[in-house]
């Protein structure tokens, strides 16, 4: 269960809309390494993770990361109001305005449809634990790109949109994920020990 | 932190209230994997019950951020319907 507060975990006010900015920056909603796969993947997982503090982990995480997409969602909405058609066809947003207008719809920034092939859910903590890392390391790595100096004067990109940015960024998981996997640090040794076939680095 | 006679300012309470729940979030993370951490236990204890009083002042003065404080606000209309959703940059009627 859920309650929603009405407010965004960092304020978003975009004053002038730019519609190829709003392109790329979907793809942190429904883009392989976007906010909707990391929640699903953590709230997901959540169910089968044996030890306590794990499924803490993974449950508040996922819950923080719904806050993320309406975030990421909130700037796309933002870049995206009141666009010329002149705007829309110069930028190259055509092509998504064609199937959804300005409507928010979980797209990567090549138009590839949110999938939920994008992220994995095995019922083994291990496994999950460290899809959890791979992934985390993917986001970071798309983040740098959006929040990085070369990327945001390349593409006329204004404080605010870069400020929420870094604060996605700051807040990855992977420390609290360590954490949890360290939980399972004797886990990890009885699985190699009784399944010789696995690699040694699990 | 603002002192609780005056009369607020809407945007102000909103960023402290931004800035205090940053904080109740990053913090239950941390006790997540260190549950027994007196430290973190205590932080958690003061920036949650600060919260909590700006969550039930804004509600009282602007109207409520979430269902559960819908009780502090106010009149006989329902206000958290009133409430602009977060994306909007200007509130009111619509």
């Amino acid at each position: 269960m859920w309650n929603y507060e009405k407010r965004l975990q960092y304020p978003i006010n975009i004053k002038t809309p730019n519609a190829k900015l709003a392109q790329f920056i979907m793809s942190q909603y429904g883009g392989p390494d976007g906010e909707i796969g990391a929640s699903m993947r953590y709230l997901s997982q959540r169910f089968t993770m044996p030890n306590r503090m794990a499924a803490a982990v993974l449950n508040d995480v996922g819950t923080e990361e719904l806050a993320h997409l309406e975030m990421v969602s909130t700037i796309v909405h933002q870049l995206t109001k009141d666009l010329s058609m002149e705007e829309i066809e110069k930028s190259g947003f055509g092509p998504y305005y064609i199937d959804h207008t300005v409507g928010i719809w979980p797209q990567a920034a090549g138009g590839v449809p949110f999938n939920a092939c994008e992220f994995q859910s095995k019922g083994d903590p291990i496994t999950d634990l460290f899809e959890n890392l791979a992934a985390d390391g993917a986001i970071i790595q798309k983040q740098k790109i959006l929040a990085g100096k070369k990327f945001s004067l390349r593409s006329g990109y204004h404080s605010p949109i870069f400020s929420s940015i870094r604060l996605l960024y700051c807040r990855n998981s992977s420390v609290r994920l360590k954490s949890a996997l360290r939980g399972f640090g004797s886990l990890i040794t009885i699985s190699c020990v009784i399944s010789p076939g696995l690699p040694v680095s699990r | 932190m603002m002192s609780s006679n005056k009369s607020p300012n809407r945007m102000q309470l909103l960023q402290e209230i931004n800035e205090v729940s940053l904080a109740v979030n990053d913090i239950l993370l941390f006790l997540d994997t260190h549950p027994c951490d007196k430290k973190a236990m205590d932080f958690y204890k003061d920036t949650a019950s600060r919260r909590r009083e700006l969550m039930t002042l804004y509600a009282r003065e602007f109207g409520p951020l979430t269902v559960d404080d819908a009780l502090e606000s106010d009149g006989d209309t329902w206000k958290w319907m009133e409430q602009p959703f977060p994306w909007e940059q200007e509130g009111g009627c619509r």
